[in-house]
């Protein structure tokens, strides 16, 4: 439930739906796939002039060195394959390998055409738009130049008024683009808004000398609860791409598959698969505030993971979520062998039923009992809300029985208590 | 009703709740009766499209809340009410919030649901500021006013509520996005204070209807409030605007404040807290930023969540000793009575049944016929004489016997369209009845003329021999008694034309029972009776019914056992089970051949009734 970023290749080949005069000719070369077999589907990928850039969510591609610009298929092929599947460190130190590409009808434009800049931000007050005449990837700098950068906010709930921009084109663009950029922006805004984006990045975008606006480079995220609204646009399956260098575990894959069928909540991040401090906290609240702590007690560099589990999630939901945690946390032992400890936290519920949550840890914990014991995992609990004695009985009970050793604490007990029990105690 | 505007609540306020959410209701109305309001703060459900009755527990006895099919009418129908909690999910929360915002009735709305598109919750916010209206959402639990209203499931249990001192009004205020660390909230805050006055989760989202400033306003305003409590997170600029509103002097009360998330920049980029609004893309927003932002203007904050409690308890303190405040007492909750089902779990109650069953289950994980799990029923490939068997006498007969019932049903499985049950079951079909009422039609015929002589069969001849009559002395006491006995004679069959059926049975038995005196002692009266009439032979009624005495004495039963079935006529159900089958048979055979209605000839009917009277 977020704003998730999404693909150059798709917001071009949305947005070229909405726009006048851009025909939106693009290509997505994934990994095992080769650009000349995709001749066929699209086949001005053999008649065109080609660029082509990786498709993964982060920026400053030129500066990096990752486009391969003016070349003709079998050149783009080649660059593209010569990439695909490396591992790359970008200038900001983030490493990742590539995987996607997007290939599109190279743009010939003089050398004194001018790149432009409009952004589209869904902001609490309105949606901001903003323009400048000095497009490219310096364009940041000039903010507060009123001459080259403008901001206008836009009130995303009533319809476009091309008055609300008239004067920043004035302003900022040639009278011979005032008309073009005026349809641009309408455009690109009634697409910004019918499709769920909460960001629409275009810099720089060019008018060519038949008055045709072209997006050049593209970011754009969405609101992915729009989804049951935008289903047209977006079609079923709109990817939403980790961020570069992110890779999501097999572990995390099923977490986020398993919370994207559910009413409930249910998240997993594996922050260090070494670490010793397993936070399995109930509560999107509660679980920052138990991240914070372990944090505050010096132990940031042995916080295994952040997740939580929330919105009355039902038995078999939390078994397989409790799991799928137990089992990375048993992957392996302490090389040191100290021993491993499952804070089974969070605050009084209102209306999650404690039992029925516990049962389903209990469940996993009977599976996995046997390596918590060898990699030696203390749990430490804390929680109440509806039926949590009952969930409290239930888990300690289990806990002796399997030879875990546990301790649980209910209201009585301060929420984060049990992270200075489990790791400061001697 | 009106009250000043920093009140969203009071002791008169009722809901329209959207949506049939009958626990969350039942949670407001068991709190609402422990802090012994008047009357029920629900006026109203919304159940789109339908309409009725809903029952509730108001205290100890149920009432009865109308439900309407749309916000409108409920509304209209409910006059006093200026709250709505919107349970609706996060495709119609957007719409039926915007249909609501239309009734100028309602003023105060609640939007639970989690995952309302951002544009959305936007317009809703924006239009809400305009037309002053309070919404609280969305993806929150709610709120609560203590001891005076409660939304929804805010506060968990009734034992919490009062644990945590929400029955009655304390003087401090709190406002957080999180609904479970209100509620864990409201718990720290009792113990360190006098208790919350009102508590509000604004909800997660990054765009909520209202926000923490615009209740600390409230709170600010309202005289019953003498601290505030805020719980922030990571992510936006709300914060700031608090700071502010401290610095300017536009809050005055003291305000503890905690920003959580600082572990935020331990953790690699890109992690999304639970919350949507749970994220720092600039310095900022960070939790650090705004803890200092705060603690800058005037703000309480602690070092670390740890200390949250003590801040509270400190603040509340100086408060007291500065005479500033003086505590609220403690009030007692009036009881609230516990659901029964709770109760049960929990071992507090328990109570008589009033039904016993000793041959199925169905409460526990699998179907169990008389101890024998239905899996082993199939995996060990159980006839359908041992599942007889397993439910009527609650043990599985050795084979020979299950064989004989089976083989009774196969006997007694039909016998042609002109016996009274299939007639009945032909015609019912025929009349375009469904297959119940045919097979019903058909089985109502099974008497002592027609099948169900099997019972009184046994009984007649287990008596005699229970008796130790002899044949001879048995025929003579019917004839005195003027009783003819039952399982003896036929329409046509003869013991020169022996009916096949009774062959079989014999043979059977013969073969196969240990032994089977009764079967003898019948045999020895037929041989009287056919003396008399060739056709007053052991019939295929009386043959299964003492047939099935023997079976059951073979098989072990006590004498008395074996008198509970026969005198139960349980007997018959062999008869009724095997002619079923027949019966269904006829059913689907009319309706395969589409027959017409029957309508029995006029001139098969003999009209004898008395001349015109003039």
């Amino acid at each position: 439930m977020a704003r998730k970023g999404i693909r150059e290749y798709d917001a071009k080949r949305m947005l070229a739906t909405a726009l006048t005069g851009y025909d939106g000719r693009v290509a997505l070369v994934g990994p095992g796939e080769d650009l000349r077999k995709k001749a066929e589907e699209y086949p001005w990928l053999k008649t065109e002039k080609l660029v082509a850039k990786p498709d993964q969510l982060f920026g400053k591609r030129g500066k990096n060195g990752l486009i391969c610009l003016n070349k003709g298929l079998e050149e783009t092929a080649a660059w593209i394959n010569e990439r695909m599947n490396k591992e790359v460190t970008l200038l900001s130190g983030v490493k990742g390998v590539l995987t996607h590409f997007i290939v599109e009808v190279f743009t010939p434009f003089d050398a004194d055409t001018r790149e432009y800049y409009l952004s589209l931000d869904l902001d609490v007050n309105g949606d901001i738009l903003r323009l400048s005449n000095s497009g490219g990837i310096d364009v940041e700098e000039y903010m507060g130049d009123e001459n080259k950068f403008v901001e206008v906010m836009l009130n995303g709930d009533k319809a476009f008024d091309p008055q609300d921009v008239d004067a920043a084109v004035k302003k900022l663009f040639p009278a011979n683009h005032h008309a073009s950029v005026h349809r641009f922006i309408k455009e690109t805004y009634s697409h910004f808004v019918a499709g769920g984006y909460t960001l629409l990045e275009i810099n720089p975008f060019v008018v060519l000398g038949d008055g045709r606006a072209q997006p050049l480079d593209m970011v754009a995220k969405v609101d992915d609860t729009a989804a049951f609204e935008t289903r047209k646009m977006w079609g079923d399956n709109l990817e939403f791409p980790a961020a570069f260098g992110e890779h999501l575990t097999p572990a995390e894959e099923f977490v986020r598959e398993l919370d994207s069928k559910t009413g409930a909540s249910l998240k997993l991040r594996i922050l260090n698969p070494k670490g010793r401090v397993w936070n399995m906290v109930a509560g999107g609240g509660a679980s920052v505030i138990y991240a914070d702590t372990v944090c505050d007690l010096g132990f940031a560099n042995e916080l295994a993971m952040y997740g939580e589990y929330s919105g009355n999630p039902d038995t078999n939901n939390t078994y397989l979520y409790a799991k799928t945690v137990l089992e990375q946390m048993t992957a392996e032992k302490d090389p040191q062998g100290r021993p491993k400890f499952l804070l089974l936290g969070g605050g009084i519920a209102n209306f999650t039923d404690v039992a029925k949550t516990f049962t389903g840890i209990i469940m996993a914990m009977q599976e996995l009992a046997e390596k918590m014991k060898e990699v030696d995992v203390r749990v430490f609990v804390r929680r109440a809300g509806p039926n949590y004695k009952e969930g409290l009985i239930k888990l300690k009970a289990a806990g002796q029985r399997l030879g875990i050793p546990i301790e649980v604490h209910g209201p009585e007990t301060h929420m984060t208590q049990i992270v200075a029990d489990a790791l400061l105690r001697k | 009703m009106s009250r000043p505007s920093y009140q969203l609540f009071d002791k008169n306020t009722t809901a329209l709740i959207y949506g049939m959410q009958t626990a969350a209701v039942q949670r407001m109305l068991d709190f609402d009766f422990a802090c012994r309001r008047a009357k029920p703060s629900v006026s109203a459900l919304i159940n789109p499209g339908s309409e009725g009755y809903e029952k509730i527990f108001w205290g100890t006895k149920e009432i009865l809340l109308p439900v309407f099919p749309d916000i409108a009418s409920a509304a209209k129908a409910c006059p006093e009410s200026d709250v709505l909690i919107n349970f609706a999910s996060y495709r119609s929360a957007y719409p039926t919030t915007l249909e609501a915002m239309a009734i100028p009735q309602l003023r105060t709305l609640v939007i639970i649901a989690e995952g309302v598109p951002e544009r959305r919750a936007r317009h809703l916010r924006g239009l809400a500021r305009e037309k002053g209206i309070n919404i609280i959402g969305p993806a929150t639990v709610g709120g609560i006013k203590a001891g005076v209203f409660r939304i929804a499931n805010t506060g968990g249990t009734i034992e919490n509520i009062v644990s945590s001192k929400l029955h009655r009004p304390g003087s401090v205020g709190f406002v957080s996005k999180s609904g479970g660390m209100s509620n864990e909230s409201y718990n720290v805050i009792a113990q360190c204070t006098d208790g919350v006055n009102e508590g509000i989760a604004i909800g997660g989202d990054a765009f909520p209807c209202s926000t923490l400033l615009d209740h600390l306003l409230r709170f600010q305003d309202n005289p019953d409030i003498k601290m505030m409590v805020c719980l922030g997170e990571v992510g936006g600029e709300e914060e700031y605007r608090i700071a502010e509103a401290i610095a300017s002097g536009r809050i005055t009360k003291p305000v503890v404040a905690w920003v959580t998330g600082t572990s935020l920049e331990h953790l690699p980029q890109g992690v999304q807290f639970g919350h949507a609004g749970a994220k720092a893309d600039v310095k900022r927003e960070t939790a650090p930023a705004k803890n200092e932002a705060l603690r800058k203007a005037g703000a309480i904050v602690p070092e670390s969540f740890n200390d949250y409690g003590k801040a509270i308890k400190d603040t509340f303190d100086k408060l007291v000793a500065e005479g500033k405040h003086t505590p609220i007492a403690d009030v007692e909750p009036q009881n609230v009575p516990m659901d029964f089902k709770s109760a049960v779990a929990l071992k507090m109650v328990r109570r008589p049944t009033n039904f016993i069953c000793t041959i199925t289950d169905d409460a526990g994980d699998e179907l169990n016929y008389a101890g024998h799990k239905i899996s082993k029923v199939i995996s060990e490939n159980y006839s359908i004489g041992d599942v007889l068997s397993l439910l009527w006498f609650r043990e599985r007969l050795p084979k020979w016997a299950t064989d004989f019932l089976e083989m009774v049903i196969k006997l007694t499985a039909d016998h042609g369209p002109a016996v009274s049950g299939a007639h009945n079951a032909i015609v019912t079909a025929r009349a375009g009845r469904d297959l119940m009422s045919a097979v019903a039609s058909g089985i109502l015929t099974i008497g002592p003329r027609f099948g169900g002589a099997v019972a009184g069969a046994a009984v007649m001849f287990k008596d005699a021999y229970d008796r130790k009559l002899n044949a001879v002395q048995f025929i003579d006491e019917k004839k005195k008694q003027n009783v003819n006995v039952q399982g003896i004679g036929h329409r046509i069959k003869s013991l020169r034309n022996p009916d096949m059926r009774v062959v079989l049975l014999k043979k059977y038995a013969d073969e196969h029972f240990p032994q089977h005196p009764l079967l003898d002692f019948a045999l020895e009266v037929e041989q009287v009776t056919t003396q008399k009439k060739d056709t007053l032979i052991l019939n295929v009624d009386g043959a299964i019914g003492v047939l099935c005495v023997d079976m059951m004495y073979a098989c072990g039963f006590s004498e008395r056992r074996v008198q509970d079935v026969v005198d139960a006529g349980a007997l018959n159900g062999l008869f009724l089970l095997g002619r079923t089958i027949g019966m269904v048979g006829h059913f689907m055979d009319q309706h395969r051949l589409k027959a017409p209605l029957y309508r029995h000839p006029w001139d098969d009917i003999l009209y004898d009734l008395p001349a015109d009277a003039e």
